[in-house]
């Protein structure tokens, strides 16, 4: 479990993220939606401890990060798998390298089978036969795929994405989406999905959390944003709609309109 | 005021956040087996990889120093072999080291900035750490360990190649035969002369390298920092180069 007490981050005179509080249970996937710099990325990076909290705590499995040693912290990252917005893929090395990094540092698998988990982890996400080939010679989504294949390689207990769709046309998207339901129901791995795309929070999410403001203006379950919980969340998920122009997804969001 | 103040201790926190770097890659020395390889490799690019410039260089200062050497002393009254004596201790000495210093400054240094300020700011640099892996001993210790056994090693490569572009360009140009120069250069010689090249190599191969890491290390705010980086690492290592070439000349001569 992921628990985060009373929040506060800034940079300079910028104020990010205040007294946020929620915690992430065990086994559920958590969308984290808001606008863009609304903090979602700053508030992912502090599950794992990149960032510190100006005030307030971050507890992983009842451990505060803030204060745990670097060595501990170390130990309690290996249950984390994470997916940067950007993919923050090793450019020095090819594809299979970048996927095959974490399991020759900190799996006992032999070469054959380090080999057959980056094919399996390369099919998992669409993705192949790219194996050879360097991260400057992908494009960027998938680039963003072969960051999530390298993130769940180890099969973390949690997985954090940062916008694991953007950028990736419908039918991709909806693997991707496909992919972190399967991880989680059948892996029972938790996971924290920071996402843009409303399809992507009705399909695979449990519990939605969303940023606004600076504050963490509403967090429930899924099935609670038909009943328009907030007038600017509602307005947040209407405009997505628009912007997704999938009527499939707005179907039932709008009935009672 | 509080600019003024800032400007005041912005050294001194560089320093600290130095010193810092410096004592996580010293702790993360009992991993160095996990990072033998990243060892191998930068032993590789830092050294072998930059033995033809070095030498290109070390071949350069030798000859011009003992063209110009036997020029100032050119007197039926001083013996020829003298050119060996004060060439080839000015090449143990100094120039072949600090010539070879600078150039690795921009070739080394300024590599190692580009390399870890891209890791920075691209997020590969948090994407080790959140692995588990200690980001520190992983890029900075290899990298620092690599200069500083590798730069005694360019030494001798510099310095030996250098006395042979003196010898050579003074048998070849006539001034000088092979036999008098080295003569010459038995004649003086201090075997304290090679030992403290190779003591500055050291802490030359630690500057360059701990400065382009530091620098590349904790970059901020993109390509424009990227740079930034690398032209401050390869400016302030040459400095530092000057300031160290000083200090231990002062000191241990
Ligand atoms: N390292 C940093 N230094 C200074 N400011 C930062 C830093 N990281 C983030 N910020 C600021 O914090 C705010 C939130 O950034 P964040 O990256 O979390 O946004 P986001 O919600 O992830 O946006 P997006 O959806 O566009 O990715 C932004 O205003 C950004 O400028
Ligand atoms: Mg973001």
């Amino acid at each position: 479990m992921i628990r985060i007490e009373h929040l506060s981050k800034g940079f300079g005179s910028l104020e990010v993220l205040n007294d946020i509080s929620f915690e992430v249970r065990d086994g559920e996937t958590l969308a984290i939606i808001g606008r863009s710099g609304s903090g979602k990325s700053v508030l992912m990076k502090h599950m794992v401890g990149l960032l510190k909290p100006d005030a307030g705590h971050v507890h992983v499995d009842g451990r505060d990060l803030c204060c745990a040693e670097y060595g501990e912290l170390r130990k309690l990252r290996k249950r984390f798998g994470v997916l940067f917005q950007g993919g923050a893929l090793f450019d020095s090395m090819d594809t299979f390298d970048n996927i095959a990094f974490p399991l020759e540092y900190f799996s006992d698998l032999t070469s054959s089978e380090v080999e057959a988990r980056v094919e399996e982890c390369l099919s998992l996400v669409n993705l192949e036969g790219v194996g050879a080939k360097k991260p400057s010679e992908l494009s960027g989504g998938m680039r963003k795929r072969v960051a999530l294949a390298r993130a769940i390689a180890l099969e973390p207990q949690y997985i954090l994405y940062d916008e694991p769709t953007s950028g990736l046309d419908p039918e991709t998207s909806n693997t991707i989406d496909q992919l972190i339901s399967h991880l989680s129901d059948e892996l029972n791995v938790t996971s924290v999905v920071v996402t843009h795309d409303m399809h992507s929070v009705l399909t695979s999410a449990d519990r939605v959390a969303f940023l606004h403001d600076t504050n963490l203006h509403w967090i429930g379950p899924v099935d609670a944003l038909h009943d328009r919980p907030d007038p600017v969340l509602d307005a947040f998920v209407r405009a997505s709609e628009y912007h997704l122009g999938d009527p499939s997804a707005s179907v039932p969001l709008t009935q009672d309109s | 005021m509080s600019s003024l103040l800032e400007f005041l201790f912005s050294p001194l926190r560089a320093l600290g956040r130095y010193s810092i770097l410096m004592a996580r890659a010293a702790a993360s020395l009992d991993e160095i087996r996990t990072y033998w390889s990243n060892l191998f490799d930068q032993m590789v690019r830092i050294g072998i990889d930059s033995i033809p410039i070095v030498s290109l260089a070390g071949a350069f200062s030798g000859a011009v120093l003992t063209v110009q050497t036997s020029y100032q002393l050119e007197s039926p009254f001083i013996p020829r072999s003298i050119i060996g004596s004060i060439v080839v201790p000015s090449m143990m000495l100094e120039l072949s080291v600090v010539v070879m210093g600078f150039i690795l400054a921009g070739r080394v240094g300024a590599r190692i900035a580009a390399e870890l300020g891209t890791m920075r700011v691209s997020e590969q640099i948090d994407a080790l750490e959140v692995m588990g892996l200690n980001s520190v001993g992983f890029l900075v210790l290899p990298r620092v360990l690599a200069g500083v056994l590798m730069f005694p090693v360019l030494y001798v490569a510099s310095c030996a190649i250098g006395i042979g572009g003196g010898v050579a360009v003074g048998h070849f140009g006539g001034f000088i035969t092979a036999g008098e120069f080295m003569d010459g250069a038995r004649q003086f010689f201090k075997p304290f002369d090679p030992f403290f090249g190779l003591i500055k190599a050291v802490t030359f191969g630690f500057i360059v390298t701990s400065i382009a890491c530091y620098k590349g290390y904790y970059t901020t705010s993109g390509a424009e920092g990227v740079g930034d980086s690398t032209t401050e690492a390869a400016v302030l290592s040459c400095v530092f180069i000057l300031v160290a070439d000083l200090i231990l000349a002062v000191t241990l001569l």
